[in-house]
């Protein structure tokens, strides 16, 4: 990132990003309610995704086990509003707070490891939550799933239980959500976390406090993942065991591969392809899963940085930076 | 370079256009039907990939079966059969019956396989008040303290041929003792539960419960539990599961010397076709189908199933055989009005079968099936397995004996319920 080319790259994304959200915006006016359904269904799964893109593209940790934060604070959020009648705003606090505590405890575990261990410990732990939403049927229903979440009542007169008012306000919910993850990564914490990524011996050696900067990457993007977990539970009404399974896991990491991991946004176009082509795909074959399997196996040839990486790829190799205001490099030539 | 480029080019536009064509097709179909008589449109939420895989394919088979009969017609109005897939998995099938309902305006459902995704679509389709069949998904509590004015269950309740199944335990076979070993989730449970009900009200006892996961890979460390001071074990391994148990039941030792009873699942004839056929010799089961039921409706069903997919039809693809004639049935006795949302739930909830395959069929006050109950013992004939019925209940209902009143007062069959009173 040379100084001559901040400024015109930041404008570029502000105004993208603007496009996007405009789009987004004036989307229920035209498109069928299905669509907006599957957008919603996008916003929630994209959210746990750009978070673990936090996790997986910003601080080099890969995690098997990041449904886990989604489903504690689906489940929380579920049992709070249908046991306990409690209001949208204190459940959805209580949600996230629920998150946050178990990724602070899971953490603690967990940062320890690196590499293929981290991915084998977060699996474990993952499959704590599943184990715990499963037999803990008095609270969570066991396999039967906890149904009857109601639609949130934000205030007064203010009742999502139509889809196009939900939908608004998932939209903004993910701007929000995505702004915040946005400006993390591009604080000077978001830049510890990409040299902790490049080389934790070297930062060390700098004198950052490297388990601090990856236990704080986890439990934000726990946190951050609890919101789309309370989020879903109140679009869906519904939560299941099938929500913190290994299953889900893998497909919020299939999310931030298939977009490009490191690139934060691609993990939402990540999350909108798989949920487009679950849902679409499989109403016209049975073959969805080998058609998925093909896009998969193309993504990881031809386009291994994913989607997202790929456009920037091309992008840059299309207009290149400008060089005219950095100063001449000296050559190693001796004069003549 | 240039060659990679123009390959990633091709791709990326193919891939376009694939999801071009994937977004269009679906509006063309709707255009397709919007010439010519307006079609009754049937949403069909299957389970056809995923764990549940097998079952949900006979599901669609049964209900296609029926439809190809009829020319694909009710009422003078062609059949839209518009199908998707759930997977098996609860969200997705939510997320299918709100497509079905909102983008493809079907008039009326059917129901998924598993509990929980019954239960992830009840609240769904009660507040759209949208008819729903369900021919399969057996979650007790549905129509019991659950229930929805929408459900109309033609298939069964998981512990109603349990109830009947245990009172002819205790007093035909004279069993006294009974261990049970079932599948760990709710439908395990509600099997077990109404079986141990009946049975120890009738002089029985259940002196060990054992419970394994969905998906137990090796029954060994169950079998080998099993006590072996009982008359009799009665089991509801689930899906694949009941091919591994079974394989365990005989290596080691226990297929001789302790009779293997259980639930109706445990030898479907979609589990009998992938067994051997003596590990599953002699199983006495409970279930509201055989397909060597010697009815002529059974029969002239079997050889037209047998005929279009060469396999005897198992219970998925008889309740969604008869739940298609049921559908039909009220079609016709609405004229085929079925945007008359209120009349075609009425004339659901009216409908009598008595010659569906599995024999007469009714609706109770509480929208579940009130059917004949079959006990059916496995005979191996010339290398074919089969489940010839040894005895018939008439009339079954969820409640069996009981009032609704005091059933539904009960709590719902669960792990801990009826609790183990003869337990070591």
């Amino acid at each position: 990132m040379t100084p001559g080319g901040w400024p015109l790259g930041r404008w570029r994304s502000r105004t993208a990003a603007a496009a996007v959200l405009a789009a987004l915006a004036g989307l229920p006016l035209v498109a069928p309610t299905y669509y907006l359904h599957l957008l919603t269904l996008t916003f929630c799964y994209g959210i746990m995704a750009m978070s673990l893109d936090l996790l997986v593209g910003y601080t080099g940790l890969s995690s098997l086990g990041h449904a886990a934060y989604f489903g504690v604070a689906g489940y929380t959020a579920g049992v709070l509003a249908t046991r306990y009648a409690i209001g949208f705003w204190p459940a959805l606090t209580l949600a996230l707070a629920a998150a946050v505590i178990v990724a602070a405890l899971f953490g603690l575990l967990a940062i320890r490891a690196t590499g293929p261990y981290f991915l084998i410990i977060t699996l474990a732990l993952g499959q704590i939550i599943w184990g715990l939403a499963y037999r803990w049927v008095s609270m969570t229903g066991g396999d039967n799933g906890l149904r009857g979440i109601p639609r949130p009542l934000l205030g007064p007169g203010l009742h999502l239980a139509e889809i196009r008012p939900f939908y608004y306000f998932a939209l903004i919910v993910t701007a929000l959500a995505a702004g915040a993850m946005s400006l993390l990564t591009l604080s000077p914490f978001g830049l510890t976390l990409r040299g902790v990524r490049e080389s934790e011996s070297r930062m060390r050696a700098l004198g950052y406090n490297v388990w601090l900067h990856k236990y704080l990457a986890f439990v934000i993007a726990g946190a951050f993942s609890g919101l789309g977990g309370a989020l879903y539970a109140y679009y869906n009404g519904f939560v299941s065991p099938a929500d913190v399974s290994l299953v889900a896991s893998a497909n919020a990491l299939l999310m931030v591969v298939l977009g490009g991991s490191g690139t934060l946004w691609g993990s939402m176009v990540g999350a909108a392809l798989l949920v487009f082509l679950q849902n679409l795909i499989s109403g016209i074959t049975q073959r969805w899963l080998t058609i998925l399997g093909a896009i998969l196996v193309l993504s990881v040839l031809y386009a291994p940085q994913g989607i997202v990486g790929a456009a920037r790829a091309l992008a840059a190799r299309a207009a290149p930076r400008p060089e005219s205001r950095r100063a001449p490099v000296p050559t190693a030539e001796p004069h003549p | 370079m240039a060659r990679t480029l123009t390959r990633r080019a091709l791709l990326t536009r193919g891939a376009l256009l694939a999801g071009a064509a994937a977004c269009g097709l679906g509006t063309l179909r709707s255009l397709v039907y919007a010439q010519g008589r307006a079609p009754i449109r049937i949403g069909f939420i299957a389970d056809i990939t995923g764990t549940v895989a097998q079952s949900g394919r006979d599901m669609l088979d049964g209900f296609q079966l029926y439809l190809a009969e009829k020319g694909s017609a009710m009422a003078g109005r062609p059949v839209d059969l518009v199908v998707e897939d759930a997977a098996g998995v609860p969200a997705n099938a939510l997320t299918k019956a709100r497509k079905l309902v909102e983008q493809d305006r079907v008039h009326i459902l059917t129901a998924p396989l598993l509990a929980s995704e019954g239960y992830a679509i009840r609240d769904y389709i009660a507040e759209r008040n949208m008819p729903t069949l369900f021919a399969v998904c057996s979650a007790d509590d549905l129509t019991q303290r659950k229930r929805a004015p929408v459900i109309i269950r033609t298939g069964w309740s998981s512990s109603q041929p349990s109830h009947p199944f245990g009172e002819w335990v205790a007093k035909t076979l004279r069993y006294k003792r009974v261990a049970t070993i079932g599948s760990d989730y709710a439908f395990g449970y509600e099997v077990v539960g109404g079986f141990q009900r009946t049975f120890e009200q009738s002089g029985g006892q259940v002196v060990q419960k054992i419970w394994a996961p969905l998906g137990t890979p090796d029954y060994s460390p169950y079998v080998t539990q099993i006590r072996r001071d009982v008359d009799a074990v009665f089991s509801i391994p689930v899906g694949a599961d009941a091919i591994r148990f079974t394989k365990a039941y005989r290596q080691y030792g226990l297929k001789g010397r302790i009779p293997l009873i259980g639930g109706g699942v445990l030898m479907d004839e979609s589990l009998l076709r992938g067994m051997d056929p003596a590990d599953a010799e002699g199983t006495i089961t409970a279930l509201m189908w055989s397909a060597a039921l010697p009815t002529p409706q059974a029969q002239r069903f079997v050889a037209a199933y047998r005929a279009k997919y060469q396999k005897d039809p198992s219970y998925y693809a008889e309740t969604n055989y008869s739940g298609a004639q049921w559908i039909h049935a009220a079609v016709e006795h609405i004229d085929g009005k079925v945007e008359d949302r209120e009349g075609l739930l009425r004339a659901l909830r009216a409908v009598q079968l008595p010659n569906a395959p599995r024999g007469p069929m009714r609706l109770d006050q509480y929208q579940n099936v009130v059917h004949n109950i079959y006990i059916r013992k496995v005979e191996v004939r010339g290398g074919h397995a089969q489940n010839t019925v040894i005895y018939t209940f008439h009339n079954v209902s969820q409640f069996w004996t009981f009032s609704p009143a005091a059933f539904l007062a009960q709590p719902v069959y669960s792990r801990d319920y009826p609790p183990c009173r003869y337990c070591a």
